[in-house]
Parts: C-alpha cells; sequence; structure tokens
C-alpha cells in the first residue's frame, strides 16, 4: 500500500502541473456557477485546448485520440485539474459511456473517425436510455426501431437526457422485438441527432434551470452500420455502458464538501465563524468521513481497475452516498445563514448562492443515473448476493406486460 | 500510488482468518462472555506462538520485523472473530507505548519479552470519565514509587505489567508497573463486553520505572492513540463485516409471508446501507493504515477519519443486525448482542466518538490553516 506517487508518476504530475499553471484558469475567492450556455461554451473550448496538449481521454489509446495512461494517471490528472476552475467533468457522458461503447463495438473506421472527435469534444454525444415509462425500470422502454432495408426507423421519446440540445450523436437503446420477454427485445445503436426526425425539447426543472431534455423520435433514421453490438443484445450492451459509467463518474459527483468546508470557516454567526460551534463540529466531522470514504472508496476501486478488473457494482455506494450528502450539507448550509439563507441572489448569498442552487437542483442527482433506491437494490443484489425483487412481468412477451397509464 | 494490500499480506490475513475461524468460535467467545474465565488463555497461547504480538517489533528487538500494515491485517481478523485475548492491551497499547516512550536499553529489554509473549501488559491511563487531561491526573510518582487510582483499564485485571501515565514533580510521564508486586491491588470491574474485560487498579507506593525516553508527552500520548484508532478501525470493520453476515444468512434462510424475509426491501436496503457505512469505513481504515505504516504527516486526521467512520459502522451493523432477527435478535441465545457489546466497547476505548470527532475538525482546520 502507497499512497504516494511512484517516480514515474510524480513525474507526470508534475508535467500536468506545469502545464496546468500557463493553461487552467485559478480558482476564484467567490467560486459559484456561470450560467448554462456559457458553461457550456468554456467546456467546449478548454476540452479542446485539453485534447490539443494530448491530456484528453488519458485512458484511451492514442489512436483514438486518447493519451494511453493507465487509470492511475487520470486520477492524477483529475487531481491536479481539480485546483484550477476548469469543468473536467463536462462531457462524461459522452466520453464515459457512450466512447466505452464505441471502443467496444464500432467498427475500426467508426472508431478511428468519431472516437478523436470526441475526446476533444468537437462532436457531443449524450446517452438515451431512459422514458417517460421507463425510469427505474429502464428495460421496459418501448422507443420502437424497425428494420427498413439497411435502415432502422425510430419512433418514441426518450427523457432525461442530459445535453441532448448540444449533441451531435447518441447512443440509443431501443425495442426491436416485443414478442420476446423485456430484456431481449432490445437493441443499441447510435443515432444522428442532428437529422430532421429528432426533435429536443429542453424540460423545465423544479430549480428553473433546463440541463435535461425530452427527445422525440418521428421516423428518424438510424443505417445498420450503426449498430452497436447484435440485434437483441441491447441489455448486454447496456450493462456495459452502465459499468462503464461507474469509471466515469467516480470522483466526478459532487458531495457538497469542499464548499461546506469553506463556508463554515467565513460565515459568521454573532461575530464568530461557524466553525466555532460545537453543533457543527459534530455535522463537519461526520460529513468529512463521508467525503473521505468516497474518495479512499473510489481510488481503491481504481487501483483494482489498474491490476486489471472492472469496477464491481460496489461503486453505487459513492453516488448514493454523495447524492444525499450534497443534498442535506445544501439544507444545513442554508440553515446556518438563517433569514439569509433564502435570498438567491447571486451577489449577495455566499458563493455566488451555491448552496441555494444545490438545496434545489440535488434532489435531481438523487434520481439521475439510479435513484438512492435502485443503488441501494444493485447493492443488495448484485453486491450481497441477497434474493431479487420478486418481477411481475417475469416470462412475459414484451407485448404483453401491462402498462397501467405509461403508454 | 496503490491502495490495496500486498498479496502476502493477504495472505497474512487468509491464514489469520482460518486459523480463527475454526479455533476461536462465538461458543468459544462466550466461555469468557459467560464469565468462566476472564480472558482464553490458550487462545492467547497459540496466537502468542503464531507471532502476532510480535509483528510490529523489530528483529533486532525480538519481533518478526513486519510492519503496522500486517498488524492491520491481523486485527480485521482479530475483530470479526470477537477474539477474547488481550491483544489490544498487551500490543497496540503497551507495546506501542513502550515503542515509543521507553530508551534503547529498556526496549531491548522488554520488547522481546512482549514480543515472546512471556508477559501481558496494559495501559492504565483513565482516572474519570472524558478526556484524559494531562494537567489534572492524580496519579503521582516519589522516588520511583507509584501511587493513585487508575480506571476502565483494558484487560488491567489479569495483565502482568501497565504502563501507568503519572506526573513526577508535576511532570506527567510513562511508568513501568509489576502488578504482581507489593503496592498493587486490583479490581475487575463489570464491563459492557466482557470479553473485553476492565478493571480498577489501586497503587500504594508500587515500585515503578519511568519510561526513559518520554519527551512531550502530550505528543507520545496523541501518536500512540492515532495508532492505536487505526488498528482497532480494522478490528472493527472486521466486526462490521461478521454482523452484516450474520443478518444476511438469517434473513436468507428464514420466510415470512411466503417469501424470504432478505428478500423485501425494507430487509436489503437496511444491509445497503450497513455495507455502504462498512464500506467507507474500510476505505478511512485503509488510509490510516497506510498513513501509520508510513509514519506519514497525514497520521493524525486519517487516524481520527478512520476512528469516527469505524465507531458509526460498527454501531450501526450491530444494532441493525439485531433488528433484522427480530425477536430472536434480542435472545441471550443468538450471537447479536456480541457484535453489539463489542461495538460499543471498542468505541469506549480511547475515548468516544465526541472526542474523537472534535480532534477530527481541529485537525482539520489545522491542515487547512498550513
Amino acid at each position: 500500500m502507497d499512497f504516494k506517487d511512484t517516480p514515474e508518476q510524480a513525474e507526470f504530475r508534475k508535467e500536468v502541473q506545469a502545464w496546468l499553471k500557463t493553461n487552467a484558469t485559478a480558482k476564484t475567492k467567490d467560486g459559484g456557477r456561470t450560467s448554462q450556455e456559457e458553461a457550456y461554451e468554456r467546456a467546449k473550448a478548454w476540452y479542446q485546448k485539453v485534447y490539443d496538449a494530448g491530456y484528453a481521454c488519458p485512458t484511451w489509446p492514442k489512436e483514438y485520440g486518447g493519451a494511453g495512461l493507465t487509470q492511475i494517471h487520470k486520477v492524477i490528472w483529475s487531481q491536479e485539474v481539480a485546483k484550477y476552475d476548469e469543468p473536467d467533468g463536462y462531457f462524461v457522458i459522452g466520453q464515459g459511456n457512450c466512447g466505452p461503447a464505441l471502443m467496444h463495438f464500432a467498427s475500426e473506421e467508426q472508431k478511428t473517425t468519431l472516437l478523436p472527435r470526441m475526446a476533444s469534444a468537437e462532436d457531443v454525444w449524450c446517452q438515451l436510455f431512459s422514458e417517460p415509462s421507463a425510469g427505474s425500470d429502464v428495460a421496459g422502454l418501448r422507443t420502437k426501431a424497425e428494420l427498413k432495408g439497411d435502415k432502422w426507423i425510430v419512433n418514441g421519446q426518450k427523457i432525461w437526457t442530459s445535453g441532448a440540445q448540444h449533441s451531435d450523436y447518441g447512443v440509443i437503446l431501443c425495442r426491436t422485438d416485443t414478442e420476446v420477454s423485456k430484456y431481449r427485445g432490445m437493441t443499441m445503436f447510435f443515432i444522428d441527432m442532428k437529422q430532421p426526425g429528432v426533435d429536443v425539447q429542453p424540460i423545465k426543472q423544479m430549480d428553473g434551470g433546463s440541463h435535461f431534455n425530452e427527445v422525440f423520435f418521428n421516423n428518424a433514421e438510424i443505417p445498420d452500420s450503426q449498430r452497436l453490438g447484435e440485434v437483441g443484445g441491447g441489455w448486454g450492451a447496456a450493462l456495459l455502458v452502465l459499468m462503464n459509467e461507474r469509471l466515469a463518474i467516480s470522483g466526478v459527483q459532487p458531495d457538497g464538501f469542499p464548499e461546506f468546508f469553506e463556508l463554515v470557516q467565513t460565515l459568521e454567526l454573532d461575530g464568530e465563524p461557524v466553525v466555532n460551534n460545537p453543533v457543527v463540529r459534530d455535522r463537519l466531522a461526520i460529513w468529512y468521513t463521508q467525503h473521505a470514504g468516497i474518495k479512499a472508496s473510489t481510488n481503491r476501486m481504481l487501483t483494482a481497475v489498474a491490476k486489471g478488473g472492472m469496477p464491481g457494482a460496489e461503486a453505487a455506494l459513492g453516488k448514493l452516498v454523495g447524492a444525499v450528502m450534497n443534498q442535506d450539507i445544501a439544507n444545513y448550509a442554508l440553515q446556518l445563514m438563517a433569514d439569509t439563507g433564502a435570498i438567491c441572489d447571486d451577489a449577495l448569498a455566499p458563493q455566488k448562492a451555491h448552496f441555494q442552487k444545490s438545496v434545489l437542483f440535488a434532489p435531481g442527482i438523487r434520481l439521475a443515473g439510479g435513484t438512492d433506491e435502485v443503488m441501494r437494490n444493485i447493492i443488495a443484489e448484485q453486491v450481497l448476493g441477497l434474493p431479487q425483487e420478486p418481477r411481475a412481468d417475469k416470462g412475459m412477451a414484451f407485448k404483453d406486460i401491462p402498462s397501467g397509464n405509461q403508454h | 500510488m496503490n491502495f490495496d494490500f500486498s498479496e502476502d499480506q493477504k495472505f497474512i490475513q487468509e491464514q489469520a482468518r482460518n486459523f480463527l475461524s475454526s479455533e476461536c468460535t462465538t461458543a468459544r467467545v462466550r466461555q469468557t462472555l459467560e464469565g468462566e474465565q476472564a480472558y482464553d488463555q490458550p487462545l492467547w497461547q497459540q496466537i502468542v506462538e503464531l507471532g502476532w504480538p510480535a509483528t510490529a517489533i523489530a528483529e533486532d528487538q525480538g519481533g518478526l520485523g513486519l510492519g503496522y500494515l500486517e498488524l492491520c491485517v491481523i486485527a480485521e481478523e482479530l475483530g470479526r472473530a470477537l477474539a477474547p485475548v488481550p491483544f489490544i492491551a498487551s500490543v497496540y497499547l503497551a507495546t506501542e507505548a513502550i515503542k515509543l516512550g521507553a530508551d534503547k536499553a529498556q526496549q531491548d529489554s522488554w520488547l522481546p519479552q512482549l514480543a515472546a509473549g512471556e508477559w501481558i501488559g496494559c495501559l492504565a491511563a483513565q482516572e474519570k470519565p472524558g478526556a484524559l487531561k494531562l494537567g489534572q491526573l492524580a496519579t503521582t510518582v516519589t522516588a520511583g514509587k507509584l501511587s493513585g487510582k487508575k480506571t476502565a483499564v483494558l484487560h488491567g485485571a489479569i495483565a502482568d505489567k501497565a504502563v501507568v501515565l503519572a506526573t513526577e514533580n508535576d511532570q506527567p510521564g510513562l511508568y513501568l508497573v509489576d502488578l504482581s508486586a507489593s503496592g498493587v491491588s486490583r479490581k475487575s470491574l463489570t464491563s459492557i463486553d466482557p470479553t473485553l474485560p476492565l478493571a480498577e487498579l489501586n497503587f500504594d507506593g508500587a515500585a515503578a520505572e519511568k519510561l526513559a525516553d518520554c519527551k512531550d508527552i502530550q505528543t507520545l500520548l496523541d501518536t500512540l492513540y492515532d495508532r492505536a484508532a487505526v488498528l482497532l478501525a480494522f478490528e472493527q470493520i472486521g466486526g462490521c463485516d461478521a454482523a452484516l453476515a450474520m443478518g444476511k444468512e438469517y434473513t436468507v434462510g428464514r420466510y415470512a409471508f411466503g417469501r424470504q424475509v432478505a428478500s423485501f426491501q425494507a430487509i436489503k436496503h437496511k444491509f445497503a446501507d450497513m455495507f455502504v457505512a462498512t464500506e467507507l469505513a474500510r476505505s478511512n481504515a485503509y488510509y490510516g493504515a497506510w498513513a501509520l505504516s508510513a509514519d506519514d504527516a497525514e497520521l493524525p486526521l486519517a487516524a481520527a477519519t478512520a476512528r469516527v467512520s469505524a465507531i458509526d459502522a460498527y454501531y450501526q451493523c450491530s444494532k441493525e443486525n439485531i433488528q433484522a432477527h427480530g425477536g430472536m435478535g434480542f435472545t441471550w441465545e443468538f450471537d447479536c448482542h456480541l457484535y453489539y457489546r463489542r461495538a460499543q466497547a471498542l468505541s469506549l476505548i480511547l475515548g468516544g466518538n465526541p472526542q474523537w470527532k472534535e480532534l477530527l475538525v481541529e485537525r482539520l482546520l489545522r491542515i487547512k490553516a498550513a
């Protein structure tokens, strides 16, 4: 066990530090969020810069636009970028989820043309799995793809798609056979999002923002050459994507602790920083143990991956703990601010109203990418080996599964 | 960077687990629980023969010359098995106190004896509830004779020698006292976990030898407690694992409403939460183990973090294991209370959770300020 860099890793870290020093934007005291459009433009520019320097997608092979390095190098990269005000995880869905799907299933020609463009964020990708009637039960999805000649014709609706409005391509899971049981009748593709049959509509969320979208498919077309895996093999392919997602979001998921630690040292109550209050110190200690525990768990997982393993279902715990903590911290921060905690003006509230914005966005994080409850089921069933949920649709052909008010 | 134990260390752990699962069954732990004995003397003898107390003692001082990482994996197994032996008292506390506070000549004399299990040590520090305050010690030494009263001394009733915290001319220091000598009387206390028994030690002019290399006693005690906190965290996560496994096995085998009890989400989610708490505690313990083995400047924060999360995780796992068992979990017959008692006992040695949370925050702020 050694938590320090090897000489080679230390050399890489020094090189990254030097590059970031001249190329990355320093953090400002206030931190805080920028507008969505501005954040997107900044992210595009940053990713291109990182790509040109050869640091994009550190673990991908060089011929696909990566740096050909290990997971540990990626950790070093992330640790160093985190010291700057740069959007390191912005295109994580494309690079973390869609990239590995292409790497596994696409043709060599597709890989050499598309992956470098994904690495530089010249092309933006989204993931189209969830549907209005297929959330936690994502295998209940109904968006239909029918083969006509050498093209698949797609009709239906996806929802909760991050970044669809900016996307050039999407990895999509479709129903291709309703006569077999639900897990067997799906197929995965990648689709051109800029075609007439694809309509992206932003969802106005409870916090007023529009991070997610609905995507409607009306006779949209996918050439059969863009099929990822076998016809009917979509569920297995999707599991592979989700397994890579665990790896991709590890360390990116915010838990709110760094901002909270900053707040308790600066916010004053009755003339004293609130960190002097024993009740606050108690909360600080508990959240720090969780924050440190998630970080160390991620590093343990990456050690296993660096030795050639794949992240197991236990990786679900970082998302589960981080998302809940993020919400609770935001709520607690507002309580500490007392009456002024309700003020959401960027100019008035600490850290550009980070906590006010977080308290309203946090419920979404507990739902996205697997709800708290789904995460617990995954841990219980896949890690601990407990009995699966009894399923009323077991063995039924998809077309016969009751759908209630969902159509 | 490598956040895992080595293959050799995992092998040591596997051997320890195999040995304890056959030699230290809960039926055997219960012999101590029921008060038939103060500790499991034959088991302790076997542990001594396996060389475990010698793990982190240097070879030229009679030890195996391994390190703290090896001691951590053994600790996890002792915790899993609820071993009713004076390992914490003699190895994590007395041996480490001597390594930190004794001079070379004393170490050369005492450490080989501890490594070989020739005597069992304990640490006598606490005089009253609450965090230890060096300025408030009532135990004193005058001309080599120690007087005063110590309480909550782990394995104090059966240890051969104690490392005692006392003041001499208002200077706090550590002293080695032979507990069979005149001027020492001791009393067993009723303890929440009888497999980790506590005692009261009374000294009335008992012969005491000063640990000769105690310079800054506060720093020494902090380091001693930090080391022990990491080692205890491994005992605690071993216990978490065992409690979780016990709950799983019972609810998978038990049926209610025509279904396995473990198939209900209320139960599955409970176990998922126990697993999550254990994994966070485990990861924090690993970080502590590295800081301990590398003697890194991060040890104080890493140790406090490991301790707080291990205390919380073991409490959660041991209480929810009882809950998952239903009424049977509340019986003396079922082993659930063994883990629950052990979780309580381990959380209190070295000071409880509020104390360690405060230390954690102090250390976090200190690092931030530096």
